[in-house]
């Protein structure tokens, strides 16, 4: 019944993940540990992000990771070049992306399917160039130290902090996730993932309400990646590459489309798996990239919504 | 009275003309409907009026006001709205969701109440599920109302689509072939429904295939083929029209009935 709870109330979606959060510090062996879940909640914020653009309003992103990308180094340049607070850079940083996705959504969220999957990855690929190659504010390929975060006056540092800083902002996150999906907006956008026609012809704004998803989602990004740069103390422009605009939407899709707590999912199966697999080491991609395999054969509507239909056919 | 007024509405895709200069009038409360064989133009006609293509030549007005050219989702705000012929529905929502979605117009929260989940939030989808859940009971629907639509049957979907095209509270409804693909019960249904929106004031245009459904409840039928309106009146006459029933039997057709009934 609890575990039903768990799956298909709001409330029960995030006492879920409250627990667990509380139970990772008890259980983790050591330090290392902290930091990789640290990274994990870090990674599900992105992607929650990511399961409003695509999950909710069905509008597929494959240069996601060009928003971690300026919301890293936004809490990077802001200290070193403008002298500005990087809790400010981060909010600025935050904006930076809610204006970068309104600008480069309002013409590419007209495409659809492959079209948009296409002008997505562009602009990925145009933030990783640029960043890789603006030496002189960026530090070009081999990235830039970022300066520590400190709150009225408090040093943010050490595995637990971080831990905790990263849990509440996923948190937060979460709970705004959440929100959207149950309300006007949310229904909206769930509609036009269905049918566009159908839902321009209930009033849906259906080109405002894509572009609203695509700058919310461009937020959480951006805040995930200066809480990435911000945590490491470095950042190089891989952190906007391709590759973890794949990530992004493989964790998306197999923790389960349009599911908070999948994404949350998604995104533990991307960043632990290749930790625990690091003792295979040359084959550590090849059973990765099996592993991703099987699961999407034998779970193909993701891993939350299989146990979700699972846990409610037992229970009624 | 009118409420929707169309003048010499045509277009053509790449040099074929799909609707050539048809005007209609339609009054609240009538059942308008428009018939004739498959690729005469009747949903091309439909998605001229509520704005999904835009028309070469002609004029739509609403109300007395010119919509012609205006984007679908703000004529459903303006009180134009329809449903499909190949069904729109919200597969992955429930059926009572898919009904909430046709409130959207009337809901009155902005997206940083709902990203905060104000209060507000919560009144305005305890109105809009109280307003959904009375739409699926007058269509007679409520009891699928937690379903995923996607796993509803066709005849359950036609009228899902009206419930949710009413939740929009429109002053005209464009119905794309209510009772294509249902059984006697499911149309019975549907014809009673249509008497009821119409005797809430609302303008029905009907396209449908179903010859006995039309003539029973239309006011006027307007009759198309090759995108021309052949002929215009009530059932009856429409129906000993001699144009019309070539138009449907054909030349030969027409005149081996006109030999049989001789």
């Amino acid at each position: 019944m609890m575990l039903a709870a768990a799956f298909t109330s709001r409330r029960g979606t995030l006492l879920l993940l409250v627990a667990v959060m509380l139970l990772v510090p008890l259980v983790a062996p050591s330090s290392f540990y902290l930091r990789v879940a640290a990274l994990v909640w870090i990674f599900a914020l992105a992607a929650l992000g990511l399961t409003i653009v695509m999950g909710y309003a069905g509008q597929v992103s494959l240069g996601h990771a060009g928003f971690l990308g300026i919301g890293a180094y936004a809490v990077a340049i802001g200290p070193r070049h403008l002298a500005l607070d990087p809790l400010l850079s981060l909010a600025l940083g935050a904006l930076l992306c809610g204006l970068v996705a309104y600008l480069v959504g309002k013409p590419i969220l007209k495409l659809k399917g492959y079209y948009l999957a296409i002008a997505t990855l562009g602009f990925g690929l145009i933030v990783a160039l640029v960043l890789a190659s603006e030496s002189a504010v960026t530090g070009g390929p081999d990235g830039m130290p970022v300066a520590r975060l400190s709150l009225f006056g408090w040093r943010v540092t050490g595995a637990l902090t971080w831990y905790w800083v990263t849990a509440g902002a996923l948190l937060l996150g979460a709970l705004l996730a959440l929100n959207v999906e149950a309300s006007p907006t949310g229904r909206a956008l769930r509609a036009l993932h269905d049918s566009e026609i159908a839902a321009a012809g209930a009033g849906v704004d259906v080109a405002s309400k894509k572009l609203a998803a695509f700058v919310i989602g461009a937020v959480y990004a951006g805040i995930a990646g200066a809480l990435l740069a911000l945590m490491n103390g470095l950042i190089t422009p891989e952190t906007a590459g391709f590759m973890h605009s794949i990530e992004l939407v493989a964790m998306v899709i197999i923790g389960g489309l349009g599911s908070v707590t999948g994404a949350v999912v998604g995104a533990a199966f991307l960043v632990v798996l290749p930790q625990a697999l690091t003792s295979l080491q040359e084959y550590e991609q090849a059973v990765l990239g099996l592993l991703i395999m099987v699961f999407m054969i034998f779970l193909p509507s993701g891993i939350v919504p299989t146990l979700r239909r699972l846990v409610l056919e037992r229970a009624s | 009275m009118t409420i929707l007024d169309v003048q010499g509405l045509g277009i053509s895709f790449g040099g074929v003309v799909a609707v050539d200069d048809v005007s209609f009038t339609v009054a609240p409360g009538e059942v308008f409907s428009i018939i004739g064989p498959n690729g005469a133009g009747k949903t091309t006609l439909f998605n001229l009026v509520t704005g999904i293509y835009h028309a070469d030549r002609g004029r739509v007005r609403l109300a007395g006001a010119d919509v012609t050219g205006v984007a679908p989702h703000l004529l459903a705000g303006r009180g134009l709205v329809r449903t499909f012929q190949n069904l729109q529905i919200f597969f992955r929502m429930s059926a009572l969701e898919n009904v909430m979605v046709g409130n959207h117009l009337a809901e009155r929260t902005s997206l940083l109440s709902d990203l905060f989940g104000f209060p507000s939030v919560a009144r305005q989808n305890r109105a809009t599920r109280r307003r959904a859940l009375d739409l699926l009971e007058r269509v007679g629907l409520a009891r699928y109302a937690d379903v995923a639509a996607g796993g509803l049957p066709y005849g359950v979907l036609k009228r899902l689509e009206i419930a949710r095209a009413l939740a929009a509270n429109p002053k005209v409804l464009l119905l794309d072939e209510p009772a294509a693909g249902c059984n006697a019960v499911e149309t019975e249904a549907i014809d009673a429904l249509i008497g009821e929106i119409t005797r809430a004031g609302i303008a029905v245009v009907l396209i449908e295939h179903d010859m006995k459904l039309v003539m029973r409840i239309s006011d006027r039928v307007l009759v198309l083929a090759q995108g021309r309106r052949l002929a215009e009146g009530q059932p009856r006459t429409v129906r000993n029209d001699p144009s019309v029933i070539a138009a449907y039997l054909g030349e030969h057709g027409a005149r081996e009935a006109d030999r049989a009934y001789g």
